[in-house]
């Protein structure tokens, strides 16, 4: 056993130099002969009924092509968990922005007037916007009580804990919307014919999603519908179920013209009309002894899922796990609940469900310390989780976990003990009051329970005439370095060079379903197959008798060669196979949730400037241990990122809303920071590797987001001595708390 | 500057001729003189490096050189660039030899999705070009009218100090 | 792009006489583009109502910087970058150095101009306050010459100035008789760079001679001489707050005085709710802002001022 050549070394991006030279190709670079331009007429109101469409007699609309609901030759629905969310609204609307009809021109730049030369009739019906009114069904917008889904999770004996506890501790808290704002916007090119069939190209995280809704809603065959994945600029979860609405229309479009249709989104239609992070309510109930070791509790997740079902469903699950953090309840009770609105549905972004739970978790620690009379580290400490206990799914924790260690490391890194000492003295006098706040979290990877079972995701490892490698996978590449990790590990199974594997672009008649790239499993999961797959590769070339079990990368070449000229193809393929001894019940909502849990400790220190109420973070602290790191650079990346958005996500992103309609869809105005504002952001791992990923790695692409907001916001308590427990946090929101503060009378 | 109205066919009615220099090469374009610097580099020069992310100057995707001067593309009417020398991210590399900047983003991880990346990358040109040993925070400002929602920016700053320390002085 | 370019004209003269030739013999048909940061974003957005524009951007006669003996007069074509990076603005006129430094990034900086930022009156532009502060008038060009006029006043409501349809800002007057004074400007946005304004204040301050203080609240305060307060983003335009200046002209400064001013900020300007913030936000930094200007006043800097 040779030491790793490969894994853990930072080898070049795979696709980077394409990257750095202008030369990669995104979807809109790309043009086919006689292709149109499409549009979409959309809803302007949040809830009614379609009376009437007109098109504008003085305009020419004899070179466009008009798509309605009609048109569609199979299912008028986005197939994904559920098939309530209609590709074009036919009757009933109930969101703004809710697509309607299609164009398509082959001028673009016809098309603006064109759209806005559709009337629309309706007749308006009382629309809901927020939990609140969703929960009171006033109006019923979905099913028979706007729920989407609810879970429990029952562990103990919660209704005894009451009378035991020493303190009771109540709060609340909420999360607002946040746009994924990935830099390049949502597109798609389609074509049809009848021999073919539909393909699509787009930009896009799963293109078997895409496959899936293509088929429902055309109506063809599984081999008459092909998805190709461009480089993708961007994701983050926004395009894990959007691709298929817009690639539908496309198709659609492409169908009915019989020439091929391309849709860009400008940045105001994808930011109004596309899903955002699902609004989150927590209420925690948590009952404490004097020594502040939780006896157990109550708490109810509510997300707001938009108009239609989507994937309300999965991150409800996600985030009703998560709700716990990495602590020890003896008891809990865990209700999670999805309900309906009249916004444009909610769905995936990184994280998916856990910042937003867990935002509340960690400020809920801070409030029990301030209770019982300890400190946010102590707190925390007294009840982190212990290798051999049980999560609150009862999920044993099987791995040397120690995370008072990790706290000790995350303290000393950011020096927060004599930083909070300093800045204590100094905020009596200072006009800047500074602070020190904690968020430890964990974020389990891979898809829930018997999420990977139901997957069953097959990889590709193939041999080529010039005896090179390549990977065969549906898991795309939009940044996190899908392509690059996924090559490290084929070549370090082969014991050949990097430089001697390349990856296929995710065609879905060329590459097997390797489920989505979604869920922080591509490295764990998915790169473990792929070890699976070169591995049989080499087992194929020795069996053969061709090649022996010790060679150099020139003898396997030559192997790969003959092989190929003798056989035809030489190819591997390896499917899931759910570990043994995993357990998970669906209808409980008990035992083995996922795989492997990665578990951090973020440490967050601001600065907030009381003549403009703006908070800062001035330094930041990442500290996670998170298996093995198989590309330094690139998991770097991935948490400096993470940490990025969840910066944004507190201090900077709102989406305002007015009747369901995000009303800041513009750069200038919907505020991301730019390289002026963050701090540097210090990335540390602890690693102690797997036993179920591919050389020991665990999932790390969601994880960075968990832990950003309630540091920050437990840091800015720390400086301000006031409650906040709603996050966006702004500087409006900063005065409004404080103001309220003084004319209460200076009581917190 | 002056411009070439032709009285062609009615298909060109309100189009004009006008010449630019792109990445050291004399290019003549037939285009609307309202169209975008961004859209007639994209779509009549075929040089499609050059990125559109929000079409208002706010992202720096569309960032290009002219005159050596960093400028966002589609806030740009093309008229306003006629008779220019405009470089964009195609222009960059020497054949295979990227320059010190690519190279550095190559190394560093200064790229992740990419999107954002040519005009990141000319951005930090201009600016090494304008300071050749420029500190963090000068980085900082140089960059600030380039958003990337990938990196956090981290590894783009270690891209560009690096860049600098390998660069010959000018 | 929400707009069809073929809808649209756009000349170039290349000389400026032509312009405001072209401007007078067709008044309000052309609208004079300079860099187009504001233009072309609303073009972009499908929301520019003119349809035939006329380019001013690289117009020699606009560009220029010229030193005299009494004033600077900035060439309205004049970008952010050049103000940015010219030594006699910077040592004379900070605030403008600063408000240049502060809008856009660096890629705007390049094509936005002082005479754009003026004329697209937009409440929020960032060198607005600055020109107020510094007394600036602006050299006003049509086919019957030139006119000078103040600044303060040349707006006259939202978006309204006192330009006639067939005039151009030809240059911004500035007098460099503000080295003895503290500069302070400062900007309050969403972030630390490529933000909208939420709150700005440009200011300039000094105390009768040898009776400043370093004791903020000391007895002996020295007095103020003379005080400008120029604020942009809490008003339709930017303002000058003279009913303030005049209130604490004469007075010493202390922390009273600060806390007065303070107050007394609040009544003269009209903030609004809007997509960016909330009046009772503005109303409130401003206050702050104000307070620590006149505070500021009360520690001793250099005798050449600075921007804080």
């Amino acid at each position: 056993m040779t030491a790793e050549q490969i894994i853990g070394k930072s080898v070049p991006r795979k696709e980077g130099r394409d990257k750095v030279t202008g030369a990669a190709q995104y979807i809109d670079d790309m043009t086919l002969p006689g292709m149109l331009y499409g549009a979409t007429v959309r809803s302007q109101i949040p809830r009614g009924i379609i009376k009437k469409i007109s098109f504008d007699p003085q305009f020419d609309w004899s070179e466009f092509v008009i798509v309605t609901a009609k048109d569609i030759p199979g299912k008028n629905c986005i197939a994904l968990i559920g098939d309530d969310q209609p590709c074009l609204a036919d009757r009933n609307v109930n969101h703004p922005e809710e697509p309607i009809l299609l164009l398509a021109r082959a001028d673009p730049h016809l098309l603006r007037k064109a759209v806005d030369a559709v009337s629309i009739e309706y007749e308006p019906l009382p629309a809901i916007f927020t939990v609140e009114e969703s929960e009171q069904c006033s109006q019923v917008i979905w099913g028979a009580d706007n729920t989407f889904k609810t879970f429990l999770i029952a562990k103990g004996d919660v209704d005894s804990v009451w009378v035991k506890a020493d303190y009771i501790v109540e709060g609340e808290y909420t999360t607002g919307a946040q746009e994924q704002l990935y830099i390049e916007n949502n597109g798609v090119i389609a074509a049809f014919d009848a021999a073919q069939g539909v393909t699509v190209w787009g930009s896009l995280q799963c293109p078997y999603y895409v496959h899936k809704a293509l088929m429902a809603l055309c109506n063809l065959p599984e081999d008459k519908v092909r998805v190709v994945q461009m480089e993708t600029g961007g994701a983050f979860g926004g395009k894990e179920d959007y691709p298929s609405m817009i690639a539908g229309h496309a198709a659609l479009l492409a169908m009915k013209s019989g020439r091929p249709v391309k849709i860009i989104y400008d940045r105001l239609e994808d930011m109004t009309a596309t899903t955002k992070r699902h609004p989150s309510r927590t209420r925690h109930r948590t009952a404490v002894n004097k020594d502040g070791k939780i006896l157990g509790g109550e708490i109810e997740f509510t997300i707001d899922g938009g108009a239609y079902a989507t994937l309300s469903s999965v991150v409800l699950s996600r985030g009703t796990i998560h709700a716990g953090g990495p602590y020890y309840w003896p008891s809990v009770r865990i209700r999670g609940k999805a309900v309906a609105t009249n916004a444009p549905p909610h769905g995936a972004f990184r994280g998916f469900g856990a910042p937003q739970s867990l935002f509340a978790m960690e400020r809920h620690m801070d409030r029990i310390a301030q209770a019982v009379g300890l400190s946010p580290v102590e707190i925390r400490r007294r009840n982190f989780l212990k290798p051999g206990q049980t999560t609150t799914t009862e999920q044993t924790i099987r791995e040397e976990i120690n995370l008072g260690k990790l706290l000790d490391r995350a303290l000393e890194l950011s020096d927060y003990t004599s930083k909070k000492k300093k800045f204590t003295q100094a905020n009596e006098s200072s006009p800047i009051k500074k602070g020190m706040g904690i968020a430890t979290f964990l974020h389990g990877a891979g898809f829930t329970g018997s999420g990977e079972r139901y997957l069953a995701s097959v990889v590709g490892v193939e041999g080529c005439t010039d005896g090179t490698v390549r990977v065969l996978v549906s898991s795309t590449e939009f940044g996190q370095g899908t392509n690059t990790v996924l090559c490290q590990i084929a070549a370090e199974a082969l014991d050949l060079s990097y430089a001697d594997v390349q990856i296929a672009q995710p065609d879905t008649n060329q590459v097997p379903n390797s489920g989505p790239t979604v869920a922080s499993r591509t490295a764990m999961v998915v790169g473990n197959l792929v070890r699976s797959a070169a591995v049989g590769v080499k087992q194929t070339l020795i069996a053969e008798g061709i090649l022996r079990s010790s060679y150099s990368p020139e003898e396997f070449r030559a192997a790969c060669q003959r092989y190929i000229a003798k056989h035809g193809q030489l190819r591997s393929l390896a499917r899931y196979d759910p570990p043994e001894g995993v357990y998970w019940d669906d209808q409980k909502y008990r035992g083995e949730a996922y795989a492997a849990f990665a578990w951090a400790v973020y440490i967050a220190e601001v600065a907030v400037d009381l003549s403009t109420y703006s908070a800062r973070v001035e330094d930041f602290v990442a500290l996670q241990e998170v298996g093995r790191v198989l590309h330094p650079i690139l998991a770097k990346g991935q948490i400096a990122g993470g940490v990025a958005q969840g910066i944004g996500f507190t201090l900077y992103e709102r989406v305002v809303w007015q009747n369901g309609r995000m009303q800041n869809g513009q750069m200038t105005n919907y505020i991301m920071p730019t390289s002026a504002d963050l701090p540097d952001i210090r990335v540390f791992f602890e690693e102690m590797g797997n036993v179920h990923g591919a050389y020991g790695a665990k999932g790390i692409g969601e994880l960075p987001m968990d832990g950003p907001a309630p540091a920050i916001v437990n840091a800015i308590e720390d400086a301000l001595g006031t409650h906040f427990d709603s996050i966006p946090l702004l500087p409006e929101d900063i005065f409004d708390a404080l103001s309220k503060t003084v004319s209460a009378g200076g009581e917190q | 500057m002056t411009t070439v109205m032709t009285t062609g066919s009615s298909e060109h009615r309100g189009k004009c001729e006008l010449s630019l220099t792109v990445n050291g090469e004399a290019k003549t374009v037939r285009v609307y003189p309202m169209e975008r610097l961004l859209d007639v580099l994209r779509h009549e020069l075929k040089l499609t490096g050059t990125k559109e992310g929000c079409g208002e100057g706010e992202c720096g995707s569309c960032s290009v050189l002219i005159n050596g001067e960093l400028v966002n593309s589609c806030l740009i009417p093309i008229l306003q660039a006629a008779g220019s020398n405009l470089t964009t991210i195609e222009g960059l590399a020497e054949g295979p030899q990227l320059s010190a900047v690519q190279k550095a983003f190559l190394e560093c991880g200064g790229a992740q999705c990419g999107i954002c990346t040519p005009g990141m990358i000319l951005a930090s040109c201009h600016l090494l070009d304008k300071k050749p040993e420029p500190t963090l925070d000068d980085i900082r400002d140089g960059l600030s009218g380039n958003l990337c929602r990938c990196t956090g920016y981290i590894q783009i700053f270690d891209a560009v100090a690096e860049a600098a320390r390998r660069r010959d002085p000018a | 792009m929400r707009s069809n370019p073929a809808d649209y004209k756009l000349i170039a003269p290349g000389k400026l006489d032509a312009v405001v030739t072209l401007l007078a013999q067709e008044p309000g048909q052309w609208l004079p583009i300079a860099g187009g940061t504001d233009l072309i974003v609303q073009y972009a957005a499908g929301k520019l109502s003119a349809r035939k524009l006329v380019s001013i951007w690289n117009l020699a006669e606009l560009r220029a910087i010229e030193i005299l003996p009494d004033e600077i007069r900035i060439g309205a074509g004049c970008t952010y970058t050049r103000l940015r990076e010219h030594q006699v603005i910077a040592r004379e006129f900070p605030m403008l150095a600063s408000a240049a430094r502060w809008t856009g990034g660096i890629a705007n900086q390049n094509r936005g101009t002082l005479g754009g930022n003026i004329v697209n009156a937009s409440p929020a532009a960032d060198s607005l306050p600055a020109l107020l502060a510094y007394e600036a008038e602006l050299i006003l060009l049509s086919v019957r010459g030139e006119r000078r006029v103040p600044y303060l006043g040349f707006h006259t409501g939202y978006k309204q100035m006192n330009l006639a349809p067939d005039e151009l800002i030809r240059a911004i007057c500035l007098r460099p008789a503000f080295s003895g004074y503290l500069h302070y400007a400062r900007k309050v946005g969403a972030r630390n760079a490529q933000a909208i304004s939420k709150v700005c204040i440009a200011a300039l301050g000094r105390l009768r001679d040898g009776q400043r203080t370093s004791e903020v609240g000391g007895q002996m305060g020295g007095a103020i001489e003379d005080v400008r307060i120029a604020v942009g983003s809490v008003a339709p335009v930017p303002l000058r707050l003279t009913e303030l200046e005049q209130m604490v002209r004469g007075k010493s400064v202390d922390s009273e005085l600060a806390q007065q001013a303070r107050k007394a900020s609040a009544s003269a300007i009209q903030p609004i709710d809007d997509i960016r913030s909330t009046a009772r936000y503005r109303s409130a930094v401003l206050g702050n802002l104000v307070a620590e200007f006149i505070e500021q006043l009360g520690i001793p800097g250099s005798p050449s001022g600075k921007t804080a």
